[in-house]
Order: structure tokens, then sequence, then C-alpha cells
């Protein structure tokens, strides 16, 4: 590949040089010419990206202040909407769940991901077929990969209670709206890890192996080197993949959809889920005013992944 | 936990792992004294069945008979070896339409975004001097905040307007939503290429149409796979949105339609299994191919996002 100049502001082409002339000194700098062409090159592509995403949330923000029921009259109704959301415990039950589900998920997918980077980093055996097998949830299709663990989560792991006669185990955990949010966090960890596991590793591998060789004079353990050395100079990775990943777990729904479709009752239902069912209930302008919520807690991560990142220049 | 007596050799060896070559053999002489962490390997292996388990019930399930698939054994190996349940699943679903139709997604997801990217990409980086293109890049990039979610409502509604309720609004929206992280990756690509050799292009005499296609887009094609895999991966894969978007049922990809017929055949499940595993395969074997740029967009990603 080639990295010879990373010139943040590349030189004007040689075409529009030649077509500006000669330039008197002393003269201000004269604006050089954007080519039409290049014109033609962006603006196509930004009038699609605006009528697809900056339109429609434009809307949905809109709609929000309204009662429409998706089609037909409608009217303002200002906050009505927004202050129907905080009283709706259907609304609120699935922000809570939502939270509790990413913040779970997030530490489970971080540990175990680091834990596997050291040691596929470290000097074993089978190195690129057991890195190439750990990637593979990450290609899978989410809901149909779902629907697999559904059938071991409700015949495999009954069956195997009923063999070994833990009792627990007996009744199928999607089904026990306690604890289906752990088979939630469960498939979902398993595809979430290959990302988090390929951005460790190269974590770990811009690490100068001095570092290592000095802590091993001294005489570190190696869970000491792992508290002490790996994770402090590794950070900023693991902020980012903190932050990554809480903003992807956040949308939950294909998982959801594919294992137990928000149940029991309504106890795994996440917030897109919940916006989603806008389109089914009628309730399309108050969903609007639940998603345009949930769009302000987007920007506010957002922004709090930029001030971190920014902060640091490693990332 | 780990034992790393040679560090430095080691860490050359797992970058070039990492992109995707072969793993050096260590020289016989020197490094024959190295003691290889076989507790780490041995628990490495144990994660990856945890990992491999769920695909094992996948292809097992599917290649039995139906007979044996009803007492829901999920471990067994199929006896006798049959492929009654794809017969089953290409014959009584729409699997070949669902199939035709993921495909055209597929496709068309994979194209849009690589062309639209490269152009939108190469413009701005040409033109970083003017705030209109340096102001359309950010705006590009404000998209990777968004979630689908938040605008699906509207979006649903006005492909339902505008006639767009089918396979092809899918491939406009996805193809959207993956341009941000498109253009991100191309212009950092883009910035790393020397001027100097579009310059000669030009003092040839090339246009720039004629300098993107015959040397910008050919240096982009190694960025181009990371991208048109990771847009591949998310059409191919991606349920939420053709379920939404796609009002006719017959016109559904292949993730909603395994959906759709997971209930009608909630008790063959060497049918399920087997249309299940027709819909994981594409993509697992497209992963196995392009091992390198999948890992290299991964950490790209992440590192430039």
């Amino acid at each position: 590949m080639t990295t010879t100049t990373t010139t943040t502001t590349p030189p004007p082409t040689t075409t529009t040089l030649v077509t500006q002339g000669a330039r008197r000194p002393g003269q201000a700098r004269p604006r050089r010419r954007v080519e039409p062409i290049y014109y033609w090159f962006l603006v196509p592509t930004l009038i699609l990206f605006t009528l697809a995403i900056t339109v429609p949330a434009v809307i949905g923000i809109f709609f929000s202040f309204t009662n429409s029921i998706g089609i037909g009259e409608w009217q303002f109704i200002g906050l009505t909407n927004y202050i129907a959301l905080f009283s709706d415990p259907l609304v609120i039950q699935s922000y809570v769940f939502t939270f509790s589900f990413s913040l779970v998920t997030v530490i489970v997918v971080n540990i175990i991901a680091l834990l596997l980077a050291v040691a596929l980093t470290s000097r074993i055996r089978l190195k690129t077929p057991l890195r190439t097998i750990f990637v593979i949830p990450m290609v899978i299709s989410a809901i149909v990969i779902s629907f697999v663990f559904k059938f071991l989560f409700s015949n495999s792991v009954p069956a195997f209670g009923a063999w070994s006669g833990i009792a627990w185990l007996e009744e199928s955990i999607l089904s026990n709206p306690d604890w289906a949010w752990l088979a939630i966090v469960i498939v979902t960890a398993w595809q979430a890890i290959p990302g988090a596991l390929l951005i460790y590793i190269a974590g770990i591998l811009s690490i100068p192996g001095e570092v290592y060789e000095a802590a091993d004079i001294d005489g570190a353990s190696k869970f000491q080197q792992l508290m002490r050395i790996t994770v402090p100079l590794m950070l900023g990775y693991i902020v980012i993949n903190v932050i990554l990943g809480f903003k992807g777990f956040l949308n939950a729904y294909d998982v959801i959809k594919g294992l137990t479709g928000g149940g029991p009752g309504t106890s795994t239902y996440s917030i897109a889920m919940t916006v989603v069912s806008g389109l089914t209930t009628g309730d399309y302008a108050y969903q609007m005013a639940n998603a345009t919520v949930f769009f302000v807690i987007a920007v506010l991560i957002a922004v709090l992944q930029l001030s971190i990142t920014r902060g640091r220049n490693a990332l | 936990m780990s034992v790393q007596p040679a560090l430095v050799i080691e860490t050359v060896e797992a970058t070039e792992v990492l992109e995707g070559k072969k793993a050096p053999r260590p020289s016989q002489g020197r490094f024959t004294m190295e003691r290889v962490n076989w507790s780490g390997t041995i628990i490495l292996i144990l994660c990856a069945v945890t990992v491999l388990l769920p695909l094992y019930v996948t292809i097992s399930m599917a290649f039995k008979t139906g007979e044996q698939a009803v007492d829901g054994n999920a471990f067994s190996l199929p006896a006798p070896f049959s492929v009654e349940g794809f017969v089953a699943a290409w014959n009584l679903t729409n699997f070949p339409m669902g199939a035709a139709i993921s495909l055209f997604v597929t496709a068309g997801t994979v194209i849009a975004t690589i062309l639209l990217a490269a152009f939108a990409s190469f413009a701005i980086v040409r033109n970083w001097d003017r705030k209109f293109f340096r102001y359309s890049f950010f705006y590009l990039l404000a998209a990777m905040f968004i979630p689908f979610p938040v605008v699906a409502l509207s979006q649903v509604q006005l492909t339902g307007l505008v006639g767009l309720a089918n396979p092809v609004g899918v491939i406009i929206l996805a193809t959207m939503f993956q341009l941000s992280f498109s253009v991100l990756l191309f212009t950092a690509f883009l910035r790393s290429i020397p001027f100097e050799l579009e310059e000669s292009a030009r003092i040839d005499g090339a246009s720039t149409w004629q300098t993107f296609w015959h040397m910008i887009f050919p240096l982009l094609a190694p960025m181009s796979a990371t991208i048109g895999i990771f847009a591949f991966l998310y059409a191919w894969n991606d349920f939420m949105m053709p379920s939404l978007i796609i009002a006719d049922p017959a016109l559904q990809t292949l993730p909603v339609l395994n959906s759709l017929f997971q209930s009608q055949f909630s008790n063959n499940y060497n049918v399920s299994f087997a249309s299940y595993l027709m819909a994981m395969a594409p993509a697992i074997v497209v992963y196995l191919f392009t091992q390198r740029w999948v890992m290299e967009g991964v950490t790209q990603g992440a590192v430039k996002g």
C-alpha cells in the first residue's frame, strides 16, 4: 500500500492550474475553479443521502409534535407525545431493558474478547485456524443464528437438564420472563465478540515487546502483566470497543426478534421494537417522539465518543 | 496466563497473520527451544467449540430425515444422511425467489456503495480546500450516529409513498447507511496516494473522468474489497430493514423469509435448518475466502471512526 504523502489538503490539479494562467505576485490568491465533474461525483450522492436519511429524520421529528397516525389528517399537539412517553410503562420498561441489556453485554463482550485477544497473540499452536473460527459469528445473519439458538435453548438445554437432573435447566430459559434476557445477552455476545476481538488483537500487536521483556526480567507474573501493562496501554482500544459496542447494542432488534419476539409478555422489548411497533399499532406520531428521544441519546453518546477519542490522539 | 519468551518475533509473526499472510514457520535453529503455550491453546480450542457448536447443530440437523429430526436431539449425527430437508425447503417455500432477491439486494448494495463512496471520496479529497466539499464530508459522516430505528418509521412511510417499498428501496437505504463508514475509509486511503502519480496522468492529457477510472479506482481496489465485503455482509444478513421496507412478502430477502416460515415449519426441523444453512453458507464461504479484508476492515473502521 502506498503511504508516501499524508497531506490533508491536496494541491490543486494541474489542469486547473493551466487554465488559471500565470498569477501576478502580490495579487490575492484567486479562487481555484472546481472542475464541474467533481460536483457530478458528489452532488447526486448528497441529494440521495439527504432524501434517504436527513429528510426522514426531519419528518420524524416534525411529526413527533402531532397526533398523526401515519395517514390522513393530523394536528399539532405540542409536547403531549413526549409527556405521555415518560409515563408509558412499556416505553420505560423498554428503555430500562435495553440499557441494562447493553451494559451487561458490553461488559461480557469486552472481558471475553480481551482475554481471547491476549491468548490469541501468545505463543500458541493453531493460531491462524483459531482466529478464522473466532471471527465466523460476525458474518452470520443475526436472526438466522438466533433461530438456531432458540432451538438449542428450548429443546437441547431442557433435554440436558432432564438427563442430568438439574431442575432449573429443564424449563426453557426463553419462556422465563426473569431470565430470557440472559439468552439474548449470550447470543448477542456470541456475535459481537469477534469484532471487539479483532480490534483488541490490533491493539496488543501495537504494544512493543520490550515492555513485556522488561516486566519478565522484573519478575512480574502474567496476570500482573495483563493488568499493569496490557490493559493500561490498551485503554484507547477498550474505550472505543465499549462505546462502539454499547451504541450497537442499544439498537438491538434482530436477535430479540429471533429469540423471544420481545416476550415472554413484554419482558424483552427493546427500544427499537417499541419504535417500530408504531407502524402496526397506529401510534405513529407517538413512536416518532420515542424515536426522537432515542435519537437524542444516540447523539449524546456520539458526542461523548468524539470528545473521548479526540482527547486521545492515539485513536 | 501466557508464556512469551520471544515477543519481538512473536509480534512480527502475528502482524503477518492479521494481514492474511501465512505465518512463517519459526526457523528450526533458534526457536526450537521456545515453549508453546499449550494451556492457552487448549483453552482456545474449547472456546472455538462453543463457536462451532451452533454451526455443527445447523449442519447436522439440515442433513437429517424428517423422522430423525423430529426427536429434537441436536447433537446426533444424521443417520441416514439425507438432503430431503433442502429439497423441501427449496420446493415448499419460495426459497429460490428469496435467494434471487437476496442476491439482487446484496449485489446492488455492494456495487452502489463502492461506486458512490469512491466518487464522493475522490471529489472530497481533491477539493478539500473548498468549504462545500469539506462540509459535505462531515455531513455524510454524521449519519454514522443515526441508528436505523430512529429513521425507520418515516423511511417506511416515504418509501411507500414513492413506490420504493421493494428491494430497490432496500438497496438505496442500505447503501446510504453504509456510506459514512465507506467514505471515511476511502478518503483516508485516497489521502495516502501521492498526488504526483495523478499529475503524470494529467500531463499525458487524461481528463478527471479518465484519471479516476484508469488510475484512482484501480488503486482503491484493496479498500474497495474491504468496503464491498462489509456491504455484502450487511445486505445479505440484515433482517430489520428489509422486513420493514419491503411490503410484498413474495419479494422478501432470505433472512426475512426464514423468519416467515420459521412458524410454518415449526416441527419440520430438518426443513427449517436446511433453509437456515442455505442462508448462512454464502456469507461464511465469502468470509473464508476474504478473511484478510474482513479483519482489516474491522480494525481500520474502529481506529478511524
